[in-house]
């Protein structure tokens, strides 16, 4: 053949992920098991549920193992494998103040209701490789749950309520310093599943967006409005991490039923208010709200960060004009890691034919520069090809 | 993938619902030539970008008894192309074929078939960037007013400007179209020589941009008129005298290839055939040509 370079694809395709299943196991060790992948990657297999916008902690093991630990090819087989899924019903609305919580903070008040829990945190941890890992064993698991079971055994608190706490953002509506969210109690928030994201969007729509948008993107987005491109100054109201009950109403019954508990992180920020001189309203901070499956604090707070931002311009009907994390557009069309990892890489694709009519205009611009007598180089009078 | 993966996907991939969705929107598109009609667009096992508003599309309509033909640059062998209909036959079984006067669907990216298509034939589109006014204007709710109020003045001032700068208009692919004197539509990266066989075409036409999540539609005998002023005509690029290096065609869209020279001191050269690979084999082919002569 040897006429178009790219064809002849198929055998092409099949030995490539052959070699592709090669790689993964060319050094013949142990394979690793899903369960390992589940319970000792925590935050890979957060960040491949947020992105992936499904919570399966089994699958995103999977998915990690089989895309060998990248994050967005993980998260991109999870939605694929979503796209096959009928959706049944929504849930009925989950409230963060019934997340029984393993750690809870707050940066804005020393003494808040119910009081801060650390819980398990790396925040505070000296970043030095341990290298005890390297050869941990059986025995050394055994060892550690032991020790824990014995601390549980003698601090357990027993009180069934242990973990529940009232939220720092309650108590500052009532002291009228965040408003009131409008109640849509019973109105089913906008789905970008099964809806086009249009614009403009209802909050309900940027914050589904968010919530599955790439970790790395909104960190880049949230620190950019508070470094230096934006006049963010947000206060951590609070953060918690820990499971959530979900309910759906019964078909028949009507009555709320659970159907499983969801480990998640949940915060909301409270931003400076400003600019509020060309409206009569009350001034108050702005609230920001962040929402991730899994233990996956940086990706709540940028959430939550932004979320504010984009609030804040909205309500004085601005769009980026303090930075590109305040346009709405912006910020929601470009943060998808599936999206922007798909478009960027499809650059691998031929383009034989658009580089062909390209070439025809660039082609034409050679001859429009060429013709022109004034031009010290239309003495060199060559095609785009010809010089090639 | 083995066979036993497959059967836990529905017929087509994507759920019954998210397939009706589409074809109501398509239906929507087909009645606005030209409007672009918001989907919901679901996730592909295609990366996004790579043709996945083109597959939702052709997983939407396609019956079992359909005849699928996917090209990619023209090409039915191209790996994209490849990889696609892989996708479409694991999960439909559908018959496939390379014959443009064979299929009753065809899916693409980047052209259109050389042979004339039919009524009973549906051709559909991969689409990258959906709006034509994206590059004078990249807010997409400004632009959405624009497009209801037909406020295409600034496009036309690109375009001047683009005269008088540069003495052409610098618009290679994604050539900009009035659809059915009304709206502005986004030809997708089909080149120049395409844009034309648009207009009045007894095909249906539908666009699918999976990413931006968009479908629009040119139904067949609609007309699609490139964007050019009296006295700057829109032109192909169609140069007189050109020939297919390999089949001798003297009317398709050329695209050009690098030959080695064998047992000269000579690098090679530069020659020109055929994007529409299958419409080439068929002329080749009616000229007595057969496969192992190459």
């Amino acid at each position: 053949m040897g006429y178009i370079a790219a064809r002849g694809g198929t055998q092409a395709i099949l030995n490539a992920e052959l070699l592709v299943e090669y790689m993964r196991l060319h050094a013949a060790s142990d394979p690793i098991g899903i369960d390992q992948i589940r319970d000792q990657m925590r935050a890979a297999v957060g960040r491949a549920m947020n992105e992936g916008a499904l919570y399966a902690p089994n699958l995103a093991a999977l998915a990690l193992k089989q895309s060998e630990g990248d994050s967005i090819d993980a998260s991109f087989l999870l939605r694929a494998y979503r796209s096959t899924l009928q959706r049944v019903m929504p849930t009925i609305p989950a409230r963060g103040v019934d997340i029984r919580c393993q750690r809870r903070i707050s940066a804005s008040f020393k003494d808040i209701p119910g009081g801060q829990m650390l819980g398990p945190s790396t925040d505070y941890q000296i970043r030095m490789l341990n290298t005890l890992l390297m050869h941990e064993s059986t025995a050394d698991v055994q060892r550690i749950l032991a020790e824990y079971d014995a601390l549980i055994a003698q601090h357990a608190d027993t009180d069934e309520r242990a973990g529940y706490f009232p939220k720092v953002v309650d108590y500052m509506r009532a002291e009228q310093m965040v408003p009131f969210v409008r109640d849509d109690e019973g109105a089913e928030p906008f789905d970008i599943t099964r809806t086009a994201l249009t614009f403009p969007c209802p909050r309900s729509a940027r914050l589904q967006s968010l919530a599955q948008a790439d970790t790395g993107c909104l960190l880049t987005y949230a620190y950019s409005s508070v470094r230096g491109y934006g006049d963010a100054h947000p206060t951590l109201a609070e953060l918690r991490f820990g499971a959530l009950a979900i309910a759906v109403t019964h078909p028949l019954t009507g009555e709320p039923v659970c159907i499983g508990e969801i480990v998640v992180t949940e915060c909301e920020i409270v931003s400076k208010a400003h600019s509020v001189a060309h409206n009569q309203e009350r001034p108050y901070f702005q609230l920001g709200y962040g929402f991730t499956f899994g233990h996956s604090e940086v990706k709540a707070m940028s959430m939550g960060i932004l979320d504010s931002v984009l609030s804040q311009a909205k309500r004085n009907g601005l769009s980026g004009e303090s930075g590109p994390a305040a346009n709405e557009e912006f910020v929601l069309l470009h943060s998808d890691g599936i999206e922007a990892s798909g478009f960027t890489a499809h650059y691998k694709l031929p383009h034989y034919v658009t580089f062909e009519a390209d070439l025809k205009v660039l082609e034409r611009a050679v001859d429009h520069v060429e013709s022109d007598a004034l031009n010290p180089h239309a003495a060199h009078a060559t095609t785009a090809k010809e010089r090639l | 993938m083995t066979e036993q993966h497959t059967n836990i996907y529905n017929f087509g991939f994507i759920d019954e619902d998210s397939k009706r969705e589409v074809r109501r929107q398509l239906l929507k598109a087909v009645a606005l030539p030209g409007h672009q009609v918001p989907f919901a667009s679901r996730d592909l096992p295609i990366g996004r970008g790579w043709g996945t508003g083109g597959l939702q599309i052709t997983m939407a309509i396609i019956a079992a008894s359909d005849t699928l033909k996917v090209i990619d640059q023209g090409d039915d062998e191209s790996v994209n192309a490849v990889n696609l209909r892989r996708l479409l036959t694991r999960t439909t079984g559908v018959s496939t074929t390379v014959d443009t006067q064979a299929a009753t669907i065809i899916q693409t990216r980047h052209r259109i078939p050389e042979e004339q298509m039919r009524e009973d034939q549906i051709l559909v589109l991969q689409v990258p960037m959906v709006d034509p006014l994206r590059w004078v204007e990249p807010n997409l709710e400004r632009a959405t007013v624009m497009h209801g109020e037909a406020d295409y003045g600034r496009m036309w001032v690109y375009m001047y400007e683009s005269v008088i700068k540069a003495g052409d208009i610098r618009i290679a692919t994604q050539y900009p179209v009035i659809v059915a004197g009304r709206y502005m539509m986004d030809t997708t990266p089909i080149p120049r020589w395409d844009v034309l066989r648009l207009h009045n075409a007894d095909h249906l036409s539908l666009f699918g941009a999976g990413r931006e999540k968009r479908v629009y539609a040119v139904p067949p005998y609609t007309t699609v008129e490139p964007l050019e002023f009296e006295d700057f005509r829109f032109k192909t690029e169609y140069a007189e005298g050109q020939r297919c290096h390999r089949c001798g065609a003297t009317n398709t869209f050329l695209t050009g290839h690098f030959v080695k020279s064998t047992g000269t001191d000579e690098p090679g050269h530069w020659v020109t055939s055929c994007s529409d690979a299958s419409y080439c084999d068929k002329q080749m082919v009616a000229q007595g040509w057969t496969e192992a002569q190459e």
